[in-house]
């Protein structure tokens, strides 16, 4: 009996540039080639290996055995190259390191322990839509809204001190920057990254925080033994460095979703339980944190191609969430879908630690304007920004209709 | 692992229109082994073939046995390998049931219903750890064991137990580790000589101790002039607080919508409020996320998720509706 000899079939390459602002402002042609090109897909330029279907994405995220944090989740390999800054002890350590910083920051954000801050941050949120809506009809959703609101609940549920808090998002802009390869986006942040490292640095000394936030709360678990004194800081870095930009951008997607689909407002004004669901659709559907990198701790084989050990793998996060073997008409954000397993915040055991923080934050912002808003438009074409790792904004032009 | 090639599974793909609706978690006892004089340990594994909700060191499950007995057992095999649990029962002949069930009638092949699983004993960094055990108290060490070896600290294992062959993975430990192991059979050399390890403090090492309750209340006495949170314990009594599992179906309440929906006993209270046709989001469908999160009005929720703790457990006004479960017949939810 006779076999037919085994064919050998090419893997598919592709020489695309996802960090090239054309695939950064627009991603969406990219990763349906990469989709279609096949389940793993060589990226010629960086020498590393794309997953951008669903199905691969998920089974890698949740395989930490195989897919390694350790080695960076950025382009740079910290098995032979230098991290830029000390290495995350949360997003860029795996298990055992990767254990005790997780439980302490798992149980300062658990939702029981988010409660107390419904009500300041509802608060909050109605303060800032009166302000915003008093000045007119018209304004840039992404500065009045989606930046300006994480920045005056976030911080101060962190504790951090009343200076420097606009270093937060230049800060923010930088770390996820230098996920990917040392283009043109990372230089254009050099002069000032030391500057900037050394203030957040600072501010997640124990001194420098207050008293009832988050950030004391993690010195007080340092007290308990459950993390070592060197260990704090570097955990509260983690909510400083990962907390503000994601929620911008994701906000900022809700709004665009709004403006450009009235339909979906109304349903939201109808429903304003769907506030959660809400913002989760539109990480879904626009995918802020857009890709990290694994490294293979051995040879791996994903659907019949071998990934060889030590090297890197991109998952295309954005691409799976709008997958069209998972999702039916991904690319329409839609509050009737339920969006339960997107991995916009990851998954496994480095799914987004402060998710239910993020939640929380949109659910009192959405909440706020549903009750003073009637129905969003664009005035103007909304701009984006580029960055390595998020999909960004830049501008959301809007005109609103105050609700009777 | 370096230099061996791995075939990667991918998840089972979910329905398109309905993210994985997974039932109640029920594992297959893949082996049954005896390791000592009236333990037998229980390798667990998921009846799709699939990984396995991931775990740390000190963790434990809750085994529901056939009979509807529930006992949480400490997992005790390898986190690395994510295909199987591996916990190790002792007989208990004064017990309320649940081991000898597992010894006598359990069988390879049988299903279990497992939850959690949960860690309330959680290995803390330190520079230096010594570990006590007292019999059937080694199986949450073990992975702490492996831990501290995998990072190159500084650690001691003190083991007592009855006799030499009652004492499980005795062998295993003396072998992989000599003499960080301390095996201390009360036949041969009498009971552990804590006042001489115990009586001063080490600086920087952190003390797990595991075991029956008179070891535990010595080694608390032992300990009683060292830096607080030095000393970390967990008692392995026959547990008096194994959730009173629901086996039946209940109903549940989701009072904001009006509707009463019946939660059959393999559907899980997710699936059966999304059949329902409310909304409720979610994520990784294990307990392990928190995107579940959902208000309990009234009712006793029977927790089986990995997220909260004990005390907030206490407090019956949320649960995660993708694995907990209700204790009585009734739960309203804020829905």
């Amino acid at each position: 009996m006779t076999e037919a000899p085994a064919r050998a079939v090419a893997k598919p390459v592709s020489d695309a540039d996802p960090f090239a602002h054309e695939h950064l402002l627009n991603p969406d042609p990219l990763h349906q080639a990469l989709r279609e090109a096949g389940p793993v897909v060589r990226l010629s330029r960086y020498d590393v290996h794309a997953l951008a279907r669903y199905e691969q994405v998920h089974a890698a995220l949740v395989d930490w055995q195989h897919f390694e944090s350790g080695s960076g989740v950025g382009l740079a390999n910290f098995r032979h190259e230098e991290a830029w800054r000390a290495p995350s002890l949360l997003l860029e350590a795996d298990p055992p390191l990767h254990d005790a910083p997780r439980r302490v920051l798992r149980e300062t954000l658990a939702p029981p322990a988010l409660r107390r801050l419904r009500d300041t941050w509802a608060a909050t949120a109605d303060e800032l839509v009166d302000q915003v809506l008093k000045n007119g009809p018209e304004f840039d959703a992404f500065t009045a809204l989606a930046e300006a609101f994480p920045l005056r609940a976030f911080p101060d549920a962190v504790g951090l001190g009343p200076d420097g808090r606009e270093n937060l998002l230049p800060y923010g802009n930088m770390a996820f920057n230098a996920f990917g390869p040392r283009n043109d986006l990372v230089a254009a942040d050099a002069h000032r990254a030391a500057a900037l490292g050394a203030w957040v640095n600072a501010q997640c000394a124990r001194e420098a925080l207050t008293a009832n936030g988050f950030g004391a709360e993690i010195c007080a678990a340092a007290d308990r033994g459950e993390l070592n004194y060197a260990q704090a800081p570097l955990v509260v870095r983690s909510l400083l460095t990962a907390g503000v930009d994601t929620t911008v951008h994701g906000l900022a997607a809700c709004l665009y979703a709004f403006a450009t689909q009235p339909q979906e407002w109304q349903r939201l004004r109808e429903r304003p339980e769907l506030a959660r669901v809400a913002f989760d659709e539109a990480v879904r559907w626009q995918s802020p944190v857009q890709t990290f990198f694994r490294t293979a701790t051995t040879d791996v084989t994903i659907a019949g191609t071998t990934i060889p050990e030590g090297t890197k793998i991109l998952m295309f996060l954005g691409a799976a969430n709008r997958d069209p073997d998972r999702w039916s008409e991904p690319d329409r954000f839609d509050l009737t879908r339920d969006p339960s397993g997107q991995v916009g915040f990851g998954m496994g055991i480095h799914q987004c630690i402060g998710q239910h923080v993020a939640r929380l934050e949109a659910e009192a912002l959405l909440t706020a304007l549903a009750r003073r808003v009637e129905s969003f438009e664009l005035t103007g074409a909304p701009r984006r920004h580029a960055n390595n790792t998020l999909r960004a904004w830049e501008s959301l032009p809007i005109r609103i209709r105050p609700a009777a | 692992m370096v230099g061996t090639s791995v075939v990667v599974n991918a998840v089972p793909g979910p329905d398109k229109s309905r993210p994985g609706t997974r039932n109640a978690v029920s594992l297959t006892v893949a082996a049954k082994e005896r390791v000592a004089e009236g333990v037998v340990s229980l390798t667990l594994t998921h009846p799709d073939g699939g990984r396995l909700p991931d775990w740390t060191p000190g963790s434990h499950i809750d085994l529901v046995l056939p009979e509807g007995t529930t006992r949480q057992y400490s997992l005790c095999g390898d986190r690395w390998d994510a295909y199987t649990y591996r916990v190790a029962v002792l007989r208990e002949p004064d017990g309320r049931g649940g081991s000898a069930y597992v010894h006598d009638r359990l069988r390879p092949g049988d299903r279990v219903g497992v939850g959690g699983p949960r860690n309330n004993f959680p290995l803390v960094p330190s520079e230096k750890y010594l570990f006590v055990a007292g019999g059937i108290g080694i199986t949450p060490l073990l992975p702490m064991v492996r831990q501290a070896e995998l990072l190159g600290l500084d650690w001691q294992l003190l083991y007592g137990g009855r006799t030499r062959g009652s004492m499980a993975f005795r062998d295993e430990l003396a072998a992989a580790y000599g003499s960080r192991v301390r095996i201390v059979p009360q036949d041969e050399l009498g009971l552990l000589d804590l006042e001489a390890w115990l009586g001063t403090e080490l600086p920087g090492t952190k003390v797990y101790c595991c075991g029956p309750a008179p070891l535990l209340a010595a080694v608390e006495s032992a300990c009683a002039s060292w830096a607080p949170y030095a000393l970390h314990t967990e008692r392995f009594t026959a547990s008096d607080q194994a959730a009173p599992v629901q086996d039946a179906a209940f109903e549940v309440e989701l009072r904001r919508s009006g509707r009463t929906v019946t939660v059959p006993r393999d559907v899980s209270v997710l699936q059966a409020i999304r059949e329902a046709g409310v909304d409720v989001l979610s994520s990784c469908e294990q307990g392990t996320c928190g995107t579940c999160l959902t208000p309990v009005t009234e009712g006793q929720p029977d927790h089986r998720d990995s997220i909260l703790t004990d005390r907030q457990r206490a407090a019956n006004n949320c649960m995660f509706v993708c694995v907990s479960r209700s204790c009585g017949d009734r739960l309203v939810l804020d829905l």
